[in-house]
């Protein structure tokens, strides 16, 4: 009895102390891997930002469900304390769920910071000449995939 | 006369065989069978080194892929997809290597796929990763596979080896509704189980009833989506598969030294009683010799 007495004196004195804190909607899970990697499995994370064919957007927690194809790109990942990480993507999916879970698989996938950014140049100029000299239409595809990542390489360095 | 001499000889001859092929009594023959599985011992633990190597490193690299698989999952349980019913086509991936000496791990995955293709015969078509299970499934099911591919099980599996696989089936142009990849999920050193991931098509995608949900979504975007993601599913199914695999063998290769070891042991204790048993009787051949003297 006299244990309930002094926590119900505890529980009125806190909420006066403590300020109102800003909240995000219910948080968002992020599992992130690629074929080489894991960068996030279920962490909570605050927003990531994707590049895909349907446009660049950015998911919070709450985000309207759907489904993307990710181009080559930078994903940027705003982490729950402020920080925020960069990581090139060559292509994969997004799955936004009703449930505020996203998964984001990408084929590979490396941090900014492990790119260097003359190889980088060296490889699009090298996809830009097999795209010329290339005869078939798979080889010019397949060409013009190289050209993409190339270009979205060297922008992101 | 010729004639009854030469009938004495071999009835001789047959009855020193008959000595000699007593219940392996010759040393000569004991101490071959010993050296063959002493050799046997020595290959079956350098296969369990190389394969406990291999299986740590495959450890290594499913502990990061696991995600994959999972995410890929994901999708298709929260939409909820299922089957058509009124296109029955099936189709199952059979993930298994070329390599055998790994414990049950093939003929399990070929036993899943038997009981099904036992079900019904019509409707199934099955893809045969690694030669193992062409082999147990080609001689009774031979119509029922479309694609079969080798040289798995050299090498770890990456992800261009499995977006080549989902390349050709989904070049096959075999109209399917729904499918399944059976493979060995990996649990622990000594276990793994034969699961199931499920494969669905356009249709049966864009049929479910929960898709509305997801926004802006074409069936273009749905397409690369469902290839990414069969991609995504059978690379963790081989990597899963990999695993379960090396670890099966390493296993069955320490039994093989372990029971080629007590063979060993056996072998020496009678080897070494047969030659006591020469020793003495060629001791007695003497005495009894020297006293008929």
């Amino acid at each position: 009895m006299a244990t309930s007495r002094v926590v119900s004196r505890l529980l009125p004195r806190r909420s006066f102390n403590t300020p109102p804190k800003r909240g995000y909607a219910d948080k968002m899970r992020l599992t992130f891997c690629a074929g080489n990697q894991m960068f996030h499995n279920g962490d909570t994370v605050r927003q990531v930002d994707v590049p895909s064919f349907s446009g660049c957007f950015g998911i919070l927690a709450e985000h309207v469900p759907t489904l993307a194809i990710l181009r080559p790109g930078v994903v940027t990942v705003f982490e729950d304390d402020g920080s925020e990480r960069k990581i090139f993507v060559s292509s994969g999916t997004v799955t936004v769920n009703a449930d505020s879970t996203v998964q984001i698989l990408a084929e590979e996938a490396h941090p900014i910071e492990n790119l260097d950014s003359t190889t980088a140049k060296e490889m699009l100029s090298k996809a830009q000449s097999l795209f010329l000299s290339a005869t078939t239409d798979e080889d010019k595809v397949e060409a013009q995939i190289g050209i993409e990542v190339g270009e979205a390489l060297v922008e992101a360095l | 006369m010729l004639g009854r001499f030469g009938t004495l000889t071999p009835l001789l001859q047959n009855v020193q065989i008959q000595q000699q092929q007593r219940g392996m009594a010759t040393l000569k023959s004991i101490s071959i069978r010993l050296k063959s599985v002493k050799n046997i011992q020595k290959i079956t633990q350098s296969m369990k080194m190389v394969s406990a190597a291999k299986y740590s490193r495959a450890e290594r690299e499913l502990k990061a892929v696991r995600p994959i698989g999972d995410g890929a999952k994901q999708f298709y349980e929260k939409a909820e997809i299922a089957a058509l019913p009124d296109i029955p086509q099936k189709l199952v991936i059979a993930i298994t290597s070329d390599r055998g000496l790994c414990g049950a791990c093939h003929t399990s995955v070929a036993r899943h796929i038997r009981t099904e293709l036992n079900k019904d015969n019509q409707n199934i078509k099955v893809v045969c990763v690694g030669d193992k299970s062409r082999a147990i499934l080609q001689r009774i099911y031979g119509k029922n596979i479309i694609l079969a591919c080798n040289e798995i099980g050299r090498l770890p599996p990456t992800f261009i080896d499995a977006s080549k696989l989902a390349d050709a089936i989904l070049r096959s142009d075999y109209q399917f509704s729904s499918g399944e990849i059976v493979f060995n999920r990996f649990r622990s050193v000594v276990s793994y189980v034969t699961e199931t991931l499920p494969v669905f098509s356009l249709a049966s995608v864009t049929a479910a009833p929960k898709l509305s949900v997801y926004d802006s979504l074409d069936d273009e975007v749905i397409q690369s989506y469902l290839e990414f993601s069969l991609a995504a599913l059978v690379f963790y199914a081989m990597k899963e598969g990999a695993c379960s695999e090396q670890s099966s063998r390493m296993t069955a290769m320490d039994n093989a030294s372990k029971n080629a070891g007590e063979m060993i042991e056996k072998l020496t204790l009678t080897f070494n009683r047969t030659r006591q048993a020469v020793i003495t009787r060629e001791l007695i051949e003497i005495i009894s010799g020297a006293s008929a003297l």
